[in-house]
């Protein structure tokens, strides 16, 4: 599990009969002080989240089992809009 | 398993149903080639990603993480949580 940005939406019309009605966001893997820290990845949304949004998402198996049919192509989730992060002294 | 410190925590309000009721961590591990020397200054340099709390951790805390998802949703009795680390120990100490 890690935290991210969402930066972007991804509109498909044509896919797997599993991901019909589900949204797809561009989100920018970050670490715990907002800095990026990898590559953009496509991931499905499950909690409402927005464009803008900081969000908890996880990646391989268990992004399927956040979706409403676990048995589904989905390698990436979100999973939770964070509201703030305290890492305080630590980092 | 591996060795991390657990550097606060995340609050978030809308989340799956599976992470409600438990502290969400971020937790940088101690380095990831996981040599000796590593482990033995807890050489935190590995980067950090965000775990599940299942023994009640805190900030500062060296802690064990387990990364694999099929544990985790084992030690939470949920089949579907979409869960991939979760902090199953406090160290209280090591030897190396």
């Amino acid at each position: 599990m890690n935290l991210g940005r969402v930066v972007g939406v991804v509109v498909s019309t044509v896919k797997v009969d599993s991901l019909k009605g589900v949204k797809f966001y561009v989100v920018e893997p970050q670490n715990e002080k907002g800095e990026k820290i990898g590559d953009l990845l496509v991931a499905a949304e499950t909690v409402s989240s927005r464009v803008g949004d900081r969000v908890i998402w996880v990646s391989s198996r268990e992004a399927a089992l956040a979706m409403e049919e676990t048995f589904t192509p989905v390698d990436g989730a979100i999973i939770g809009i964070v509201d703030s992060v305290d890492v305080g002294m630590e980092t | 398993m591996i060795l991390a410190k657990v550097l606060g925590p995340v609050v978030s309000t809308v989340k799956n149903e599976a992470l409600k009721g438990r502290s969400l961590f971020v937790v940088r591990p101690v380095r990831g080639d996981s040599s000796l020397a590593a482990l033995a200054q807890n050489d935190l340099g590995g980067g950090s990603f965000l775990a599940l709390d299942s023994v009640q951790a805190g900030p500062g805390d060296l802690v064990i993480v387990n990364r694999e998802g099929n544990s985790c949703r084992q030690i939470l009795e949920n089949d579907l949580a979409p869960i991939n680390a979760l902090i199953v120990g406090i160290v209280d100490e090591k030897t190396l």
